[in-house]
């Protein structure tokens, strides 16, 4: 737990040194939107690693965030804060209806359910032409501002950005260290003994995959009202099969993972740029190794150097 | 006084009756043991006392409550815990997490306290974890506490999963073959043991193959036979009941 709070302390001082090294305003862009995808992947950790469930339809929840808070502010000309809360209440009733049902049920049909409400909101990002602009797109997404102060270049957005990531996972940090962490990992390797410690498993299950639909949510409104301008295709099947990936990757064991991964798959597309046609078999291969090499991931890599240097544990 | 009634507990699997129109009582402070042979209910019964299963028919009444159609972790909030014949312990998480865990129904913070790091979240956190190393140490255990739990043997993890139960400090446990697995020696200490619980008030349920453990330490003794209880009496009284030893050993045994 100590060690926790450590590498949070860490990562807080990385993220404050980090942007001004960057040598262009490009890659400050690129750890903005890294740190967004780690914090939706965060959320999916969360779900996921200590749970044990699977979505498959987290970049549904990632687009209602960009598009309930997007809208809100281009059409009705909301503030960005309300229409920011709209947005992840809204996310947060849609993820807990179709979570009560599925989550009643022992096995993986959330990750069913999940696939085809992904699908859903996708066919209604495109098709609900008047709110999201259909497949050509939402425009005149209003900008972040805290009275003054505008959050409008990438450096400034991009502190914002890791500032909510630290925050998240000071939360996540202190959650999976309480017992509430303790119970959702309990219900992970015996449903049935959690119960019988008075457990109720499908509440928590519901409650967490909620929560993990909620960071989704963040993660598409600081998408939204950093880019101003939004397309379906950003919210389609393609990006929860990354998210799942992100965290496999980064050791879903851990929160941490989300951040290794997170990072990884965030940053692996510039480095492969210049490759042209061979990117996306490359890209394909590496985490083909990663998966073969690290079944634990970058996470469950760090913990065996550091058994390693310490000794047997 | 009566802990625990159940009445007419019936129930199927596909065609086979695994319970037949089953009555037990169990009075509190007493150590009580299921026995019969193999399949004749004996952990369908549990399953269906704690909620993991639901029954066709039948009452479950729990200090006067009847609570024969409540989920299981409402009937485990009211002082009802339980180990399993196949073990289910929480093999990733270390000794000192699975006992902390089972200390769950007397502590209430959620995922707002728990996430915000409230002050009343880290306070149960310590007495959870207080409660879990005292009783860690009691059992023999402290010495494992940060082992992950499914890294131990199995004598070891079976006495993790009492430590558990005890946990949640039960009013009523339930024991699943607590003996199975064990050497002799583990036998005579979880003999001891869980006559120590009923002197500190627990009642305990126990389903036994050792008939030395059971005839040792229970005080009544209920017997099943295909999914209907053929007997029950003191274990004296079981001992000399010619259905039982027809049930076990078949008719010859009997006569014999």
């Amino acid at each position: 737990m100590k060690r926790d709070y450590l590498l949070l302390l860490t990562l807080t001082v990385t993220i404050l040194l980090l942007p001004p090294l960057l040598p262009g305003d490009y890659y400050v862009e690129v750890l903005l939107f890294a740190g967004i995808n780690v914090l939706v992947a965060l959320g999916l950790s969360l779900l996921t690693g200590y749970a044990g469930q699977i979505s498959l339809g987290h970049a549904g929840f990632y687009g209602m965030g960009a598009y309930i808070s997007g809208a809100l502010t281009a059409h009705l000309g909301w503030p960005v804060p309300l229409a920011a809360i709209t947005a992840l209440l809204a996310t947060a009733f849609v993820a807990a209806l179709v979570g009560w049902p599925t989550l009643r049920l022992k096995g993986h049909y959330l990750a069913m359910a999940t696939l085809g409400l992904g699908i859903i909101l996708y066919i209604l990002f495109v098709q609900l032409r008047g709110i999201t602009g259909g497949a050509s797109g939402l425009s005149g997404i209003r900008p972040v501002h805290l009275g003054d102060l505008y959050f409008d270049t990438p450096r400034r957005y991009c502190y914002l950005v890791w500032s909510i990531v630290v925050l998240a996972f000071l939360f996540s940090i202190n959650l999976v260290h309480s017992r509430t962490g303790m119970a959702l990992r309990a219900l992970h390797y015996s449903e049935v003994a959690a119960s019988t410690l008075g457990i109720d498993v499908a509440m928590y299950k519901l409650k967490v995959f909620v929560l993990s639909a909620v960071f989704a949510a963040l993660g598409g409104i600081l998408y939204a009202h950093y880019i101003t301008f939004i397309s379906p295709e950003t919210f389609g099947f393609m990006y929860s099969v990354d998210l799942v990936v992100m965290i496999v990757l980064g050791g879903m064991h851990s929160i941490w993972g989300a951040l290794l991964g997170g990072t990884f798959l965030s940053l692996l597309p510039e480095a492969l740029h210049r490759l042209e046609d061979l990117e996306v078999m490359v890209h394909g291969l590496i985490l083909l190794l990663v998966l073969i090499f690290l079944p634990k991931g970058f996470v469950g890599l760090i913990e065996k150097v550091g058994e390693k240097i310490h000794g047997a544990p | 006084m009566v802990l625990l009634e159940a009445q007419e507990v019936t129930k199927s699997f596909g065609g086979v009756k695994a319970l037949n129109g089953v009555d037990v009582t169990l009075q509190e402070g007493t150590i009580t043991a299921l026995i019969g042979p193999n399949g004749s209910g004996k952990t369908t019964f549990f399953n269906i006392l704690t909620g993991v299963l639901p029954m066709d028919a039948g009452r479950v009444i729990f200090l006067g409550q009847d609570i024969g159609k409540w989920p299981a972790h409402r009937r485990a909030a009211l002082g009802i815990a339980r180990t399993f014949q196949n073990l289910q312990i929480f093999q990733e998480m270390t000794v000192l997490e699975n006992v902390m865990i089972g200390g769950f129904r007397h502590t209430h913070s959620g995922f707002f306290g728990g996430g915000f790091g409230l002050p009343r979240a880290r306070r149960e956190m310590e007495q959870l974890r207080d409660r879990a190393l005292e009783l860690l140490e009691r059992m023999g255990l402290a010495p494992y506490q940060g082992a992950l739990a499914g890294n131990l043997p199995f004598g070891l993890q079976r006495k993790v999963e009492i430590a558990r139960a005890l946990s949640s400090r039960p009013r009523l446990l339930l024991l699943d073959e607590p003996a199975a697995g064990l050497t002799t020696k583990e036998t005579l200490s979880i003999a001891r043991f869980i006559q120590g619980l009923k002197e500190e008030g627990i009642t305990v349920f126990l389903v036994e193959h050792d008939m030395d453990l059971v005839m040792g330490i229970s005080e009544w003794v209920i017997v099943l036979n295909f999914g209907k209880k053929i007997y029950e009496g003191t274990p004296l009284a079981v001992k000399r009941e010619r259905s039982v030893i027809k049930a076990y050993l078949g008719e010859r045994g009997a006569q014999g």
